[in-house]
């Protein structure tokens, strides 16, 4: 049965953040998982704010195919790992939740990544998205960077990494 | 927008707050222009359809329900 292990977390405080990184990843477990609750400083789509998932300080070899909701569903491509969360003119004091999985992170292959996230809005503009993502270098991931690429993350956004580990 | 980062190290659970790098702020704005005008496209496209799906309409006859309903 795998070990599911808290290795740091953060909370955004009042001044914000354009982004949020966790360095010195340990390699010592199998998976790591990302639990990411977010609001973004974004005002002006009330759908949600994009955001992006990096590794290592590196911003290429990335790949993803994506089925999104909003209204309706569609899927698409991007080069980006890509998700969204709740933007500042959504439903007030709501937060998007994500997941993110990476198996094998220390691995010496490519790197498979698989992202479930949700705008939470109480209103009929709200993305929900799958992003399948692969980062096509053979580095161990060290380092995990989540961008908001408008306004910045909120005040009481929280991120949470942990280390899987199989016994 | 927020000009700062925060950076948590893993190893010592020291988290830090800084300002961004002048780099980091060109990047940002990059992404979203980029952004803008992926979303600008997409809405574009989008306008098309519906208009194309529209004259389609028109030359049967049709409504958009009648359409739907035919189609179940």
């Amino acid at each position: 049965m795998a070990t599911y292990v808290e290795i740091a977390s953060v909370t955004v405080g009042s001044g914000g953040s354009a982004y949020v990184e966790f360095t010195s990843i340990p390699n010592t477990y199998t998976d790591l998982l990302v639990k990411f609750s977010a609001r973004s400083a974004r005002t002006n789509d009330a759908g949600g704010s994009d955001g992006k998932l990096e590794f290592n300080g590196v911003t290429t070899g990335y790949s993803s195919r994506m089925l999104l909701q909003q209204g309706g569903a569609y899927s698409g491509t991007s080069s980006t790992l890509f998700y969204f969360v709740n933007s500042n003119n959504s439903t007030s004091n709501t937060f998007g939740n994500m997941e993110v999985y990476i198996p094998n992170y220390a691995g010496s292959g490519y790197k498979s990544v698989s992202i479930d996230a949700v705008d939470e809005n109480n209103a009929s503009s709200a993305y929900g998205v799958l992003t399948a993502g692969l980062w096509s270098n053979t580095a161990a991931i060290t380092s995990l960077r989540l961008t908001d690429n408008n306004g910045g993350y909120m005040q009481y956004t929280t991120a949470y990494l942990y280390g899987i580990k199989k016994d | 927008m927020a000009d700062t980062k925060i950076v948590v190290d893993c190893s010592t659970g020291e988290v830090q707050e800084l300002e961004l790098t002048a780099e980091e702020v060109a990047q940002r704005v990059a992404d979203a222009q980029a952004y803008a005008a992926a979303k600008a496209q997409e809405e574009e496209e989008a306008v098309a359809k519906a208009e194309a799906k529209q004259a389609v309409l028109d030359r049967l006859g049709l409504s958009a329900e009648e359409a739907a309903l035919l189609l179940g």
